[in-house]
């Protein structure tokens, strides 16, 4: 495959940034999109020019590291599929591909494709935890869950924090995130103890990192690559709402 | 404010606003019947206890103060939040009226100045307010003309096209607002987000017909298309020029 790739370079957070256009030719279908970056790079070595930073880890659409908006979708066009996992297959011979960094102020651009994402760390920092004396484990199935109940909490585990619901939100929301992160704890009986306040200290941690406010488009959920539901912002606003409302009469 | 309690007061102040439309649109569709059942229907709203008539006038007012407040936040925000826009700008799923809430609602709040300026306090035509008639009167005292009056404010094309293009981007946003309402409430699960879609569609599309009706048909009256409304009230109210 031979293709045109309009990519944006940015030597520093400071830096303004561009885009640059490169031609790369005898790309494999069968290779991911980020094995057709990596011979892009040897390729930019080869001439002499920087290569294209850009994040990923396992490679494997499991750990979140991976990011990228290709042709205006975070994680490209496919559904339920990270940047690692999406292959060459998809676009076509002589394809102009423009890639660009997950944008949102709560993610400034560190170096090219590479975004700083802690803030979602400090979302997490604020209550994506549950506080227990971590002695011995207690016996299994010694706490009875239901199925469905724990059915949801994993969905909503399935999160890999990659950050494609901010990017791919118009509003850099985190809600998705958020939602997921509040939602999977307070759904189970482990997290439930401290579930008022989790939902108030983790929204008022993503306002404080300065994402936006959601608007319900559900572009989140459809961007997502593991599918994350509406269904969590939902159960995240009622939460919230009913955390409020006890604080505010208590 | 907390970005959820900006999305609560939106909603909250868009359920009043959803309510509000509904009443008005049925009460307007009483020109239909003709000219005694509206004035008096109107009369009967202008003699309401005055803590009632202004109270829930001043209800409605806090309601749009508070959607529209909170409406400019929420975008001042969201731009801010997403300084650099991408080089592409594509959605999934996102479709024309979700994403122009912003624009149809500001046409909106121009529309419901004029309105008011029109129909309420009259300033735009000043002899509407000095039309009396002994019609729909529950004691044959003289009250207010309002059929003439709508005859009357309909009888300018220009008024009528911003009336029902005003209800159409009405429509519009209803047709996301209603479903999202019960998303920022936290009200909504995804098994029942396609049903209530239809729902605010279905309601949407109401609200806008039922608005258009009396517009369209006093226009189509103007041009001798058909004879609804009473011959005699309308010849006389071609404004003066
Ligand atoms: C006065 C001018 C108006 C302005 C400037 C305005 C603006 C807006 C904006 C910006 C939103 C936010 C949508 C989002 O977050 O995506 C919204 C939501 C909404 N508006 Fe309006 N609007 C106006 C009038 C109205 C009227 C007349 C109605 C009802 C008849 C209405 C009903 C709603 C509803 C139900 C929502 C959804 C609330 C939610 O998402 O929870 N609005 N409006
Ligand atoms: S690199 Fe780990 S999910 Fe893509």
């Amino acid at each position: 495959m031979k293709l045109t790739l309009k990519i944006w370079r940015q030597s520093e957070q400071k830096d303004p940034g561009r885009f640059e256009t490169h031609c790369i030719d005898g790309v494999s279908e069968d290779s991911s999109f980020l094995e057709m970056l990596d011979q892009l790079n040897e390729q930019l070595l080869e001439e002499g020019v920087e290569p294209v930073a850009f994040d990923h880890d396992c490679r494997e659409g499991i750990c979140g590291m991976c990011s990228l908006t290709i042709n205006g979708f975070a994680h490209g066009p496919e559904n339920s599929t990270t940047t690692c996992q999406l292959h060459m297959r998809k676009f076509k011979d002589g394809d102009t591909i423009t890639i660009e960094p997950f944008r949102a102020r709560a993610f400034p651009v560190l170096r090219d494709l590479v975004v700083d994402r802690s803030a979602f760390d400090k979302i997490i920092q604020a209550g994506g935890f549950i506080s227990v004396r971590t002695g011995s484990a207690p016996d299994g199935n010694a706490l009875p869950i239901p199925k469905d109940e724990s059915d949801q909490a994993m969905d909503a585990a399935a999160c890999i924090g990659c950050g494609a619901c901010v990017a791919s939100c118009k509003n850099a929301s985190a809600m998705l995130f958020t939602a997921a992160k509040a939602g999977h704890l307070n759904l189970l009986p482990q997290g439930k103890a401290e579930q008022e306040k989790r939902v108030l200290d983790m929204v008022s941690a993503m306002d404080g990192a300065g994402f936006g406010n959601c608007r319900n488009y559900g572009e989140c959920s459809a961007s997502c690559p593991k599918d994350i539901s509406l269904d969590f912002i939902s159960k995240l606003n009622r939460d919230h709402a009913k955390a409020k409302l006890k604080k505010l009469f208590s | 404010m907390s970005s959820l309690v900006k999305k609560y007061l939106m909603a909250l102040s868009g359920i009043v606003l959803i309510g509000f439309v509904f009443v008005h649109m049925a009460g307007n569709l009483q020109v239909l019947l003709g000219q005694k059942a509206i004035n008096s229907y109107a009369h009967t709203l202008q003699s309401l206890p005055l803590p009632i008539l202004w109270g829930s006038r001043m209800f409605l007012f806090l309601s749009v103060v508070v959607h529209v407040v909170t409406a400019i936040l929420l975008i001042k925000e969201n731009r801010a939040a997403r300084p650099v826009r991408n080089d592409v700008e594509v959605t999934k799923r996102t479709g024309w009226s979700s994403l122009n809430m912003g624009l149809t609602g500001s046409i909106l709040f121009a529309f419901i100045v004029f309105h008011l300026l029109h129909f309420t306090i009259r300033l735009i035509h000043p002899e509407f307010g000095e039309w009396e008639t002994r019609v729909g009167s529950p004691d044959n005292t003289e009250i207010h003309d309002v059929y003439r009056m709508i005859l009357a404010g309909f009888n300018i094309d220009l008024v009528s096209v911003f009336y029902v293009v005003a209800m159409f981007l009405l429509c519009r946003h209803l047709a996301h607002g209603v479903s999202s309402t019960f998303q920022s409430l936290g009200l909504r699960s995804e098994c029942w987000k396609g049903r209530l879609d239809l729902a605010a569609k279905g309601y949407a599309w109401i609200i806008f017909v039922g608005f258009s009706i009396v517009p369209v048909t006093v226009t189509a009256q103007k041009y001798g298309l058909f004879s609804l409304y009473d011959p005699d009230v309308f010849s006389t109210s071609a404004l003066r020029p």
